[in-house]
């Protein structure tokens, strides 16, 4: 870019314009300019909670809808995601502190055989920037993981990746212990990963696939929102 | 530098390599989970039933049982000190298949991706990168692999580290890519960029393309565009037949031999030299790719629609490699 755009002081900025920056930076991931500009809106008395969903979140939003529509690719996003990280490090403990609602949970891995964990990761990541606490099991998870996890985890999802075909099949023996153990119900179970399918995902007995991170935080957020919805009601 | 595989290039206008070897050793009795590789020392009846199918179906090059048979993924299965060996015996068993057929066929030794990022996005430095990739080529020379054969890389930076391997290898070589998001590999890189990247290589192999994927039409579409840089490079096809459906407890791909013929075709058409088939890819429809290249006369170069009503549609509406692509949403500000 132009010598004449000079240096911006984020302090200078008012907040509606410090937001959009923070949207461009993390867009660029700018990991340095996003824990500055996070710290300048806690001193603005902003609660912790709003500056995870209009800042950090809002601005995710934006890199998670390019990735979608093959704008972004998986370099960006990581950069973006780890700029993400910075500002959430600063955000984690003060959101525990003043009680802040909690978006979702989610226990996710890569199944047995499987140590692609590069898409794993995005998810992890894009489910993290969009406020859901994720607990990452890491690659090649025997059915035991998952079960032990979701007992200590109690999340609200279960995601399970695979990328290849040899270890496609295995989200299917995961699903059928919980549904042997009476527990499938307990939780929302969403599948990914390069090989699989909408009619896989529904063949396993899945609730859904997600094509990619910025599907699978979609598709998320929207069971989230009909589980609430049912807490409402019923 | 002369070897089976440029001699062939040299007198053949195509060549059909092979198809699936995970499907097919699935088939075998392969448990999900479980490393393929293990089969080359526990199985190797059943691996040199493998690569018999393929050239009793008229593959021409067929890849060896050692597509995850690097360190960083053997690790997994706590095999990690066994790269080399499991290497070579997967060559060996090739070879002697090979040798037996009767007629040229050649040993094609399969290198896969590490499965980790590369620094500095991610942990893995490309002098590691280098050692793991050369540690699997000694072990496919060793087993006598006619040429090594990288396949489904998405990062740039990893192909160049395994190109750089596999010259400290001082083996010929093929690399392909698997372009799966939106016409790119998942790390961005367009079927463009690609060809600009091969030709700079130091060690370049003899062939590069494509591989595995989302579906015919699409690896097709890539295929088109290597051709369109106007490179005198061979060019690889090796795509999916069709898409994995969940069909009684196992894994069924819904491309038919027929289908794969007119891809095999349509593959040789749009500028492949080198066709074969990835995932799902069984002898039967090798058999139906074999008989079409052999008796259907060449044709033009197909365009895009003609794929798409031949093949299936298209997962994405463009590739990265026309005039009309979508421009970051943001304008990018830089400072400091």
């Amino acid at each position: 870019m132009s010598d004449e755009e000079d240096d911006i002081i984020l302090s200078e900025l008012d907040d509606e314009e410090l937001v959009q920056q923070m949207f461009d930076d993390l867009y660029d991931g700018l990991k340095e300019e996003i824990e500055e500009a996070v710290n300048i809106l806690l001193e603005r008395k902003w609660e912790p909670y709003r500056i995870l969903t209009e800042a950090l979140v809002g601005g995710m939003t934006i890199v998670g809808k390019d990735f979608r529509d093959g704008i972004l690719f998986v370099p960006e996003v990581l950069l973006a995601a780890n700029a993400m990280k910075g500002g959430m490090f600063i955000l984690k403990p003060l959101l525990a502190e003043t009680g802040a609602p909690r978006v979702g949970k989610m226990v996710i891995g890569t199944v047995k055989g499987d140590i692609h964990d590069i898409g794993k990761n995005l998810v992890s990541m894009m489910m993290e920037g969009a406020g859901f606490e994720v607990v990452d099991l890491g690659i090649n998870n025997p059915v035991e993981n998952y079960l032990e996890a979701l007992e200590t985890e109690k999340p609200d999802i279960l995601g399970m990746s695979a990328l290849l075909t040899t270890t496609m099949p295995y989200m299917k023996v995961v699903i059928d212990t919980l549904v042997e153990q009476g527990k499938r119900d307990d939780y929302v179970v969403l599948v990914g990963g390069a090989p699989l399918n909408e009619e896989f995902g529904k063949a396993i007995g899945a609730d859904a696939y997600c094509r990619d991170a910025a599907v699978a935080v979609e598709t998320a957020k929207d069971f989230m929102s009909r589980k609430h919805n049912q807490g409402a009601t019923g | 530098m002369t070897n089976a595989l440029s001699q062939m290039l040299e007198s053949r206008d195509w060549i059909l390599a092979d198809g699936a070897t995970g499907t097919n050793l699935f088939n075998m009795g392969l448990e999900s989970g479980d490393a393929p590789e293990m089969w080359n020392d526990k199985h190797p009846d059943r691996i040199q039933k493998l690569y018999s199918m393929a050239v009793n179906a008229g593959s021409d090059l067929f890849l060896t049982n050692s597509f995850g048979g690097n360190a960083a993924r053997l690790k997994l299965h706590g095999a990690e000190k066994r790269a080399n060996e499991l290497s070579r015996i997967s060559a060996e068993i090739g070879r002697d298949v090979a040798d037996k057929a009767g007629r040229k066929v050649i040993v094609a030794g399969s290198v896969g991706p590490t499965g980790e990022i590369m620094a500095p996005l991610g942990a893995l430095t490309h002098a590691l990168a280098v050692e793991i990739f050369h540690e699997q080529a000694e072990g496919l020379k060793d087993g006598g692999a006619d040429v090594l054969w990288l396949e489904t890389i998405s990062a740039p930076e990893e192909y160049k580290a395994a190109a750089e391997a596999f010259k400290l290898a001082d083996m010929p070589w093929c690399g392909t890519m698997s372009f799966d998001t939106a016409g790119r590999t998942m790390m961005g890189l367009t079927s463009a960029e690609m060809v600009s990247m091969v030709e700079k290589l130091d060690h370049p192999p003899l062939a590069f393309g494509a591989n595995c994927g989302v579906g015919a039409s699409d690896l097709l579409r890539t295929v088109l565009s290597f051709a369109a840089q106007g490179t005198e490079r061979p060019i690889i096809a090796k795509g999916n037949a069709g898409i994995p459906k969940y069909v009684d407890g196992h894994i069924h791909y819904d491309g038919n031999p027929d289908l794969m013929a007119d891809y095999a075709c349509l593959a040789r058409d749009a500028g492949a030299t080198i066709i074969g088939g990835c995932c799902g890819t069984m002898p039967e429809h090798l058999e139906k790719m074999h008989e079409a290249l052999h008796t259907r006369p060449r044709g033009e170069r197909p365009a895009l629609d003609e794929i798409a009503s031949k093949l299936g549609a298209f997962s994405s509406a463009a590739d990265g490699t026309g005039d009309d692509e979508a421009a970051p949403r943001r304008t990018r500000r830089r400072r400091g």
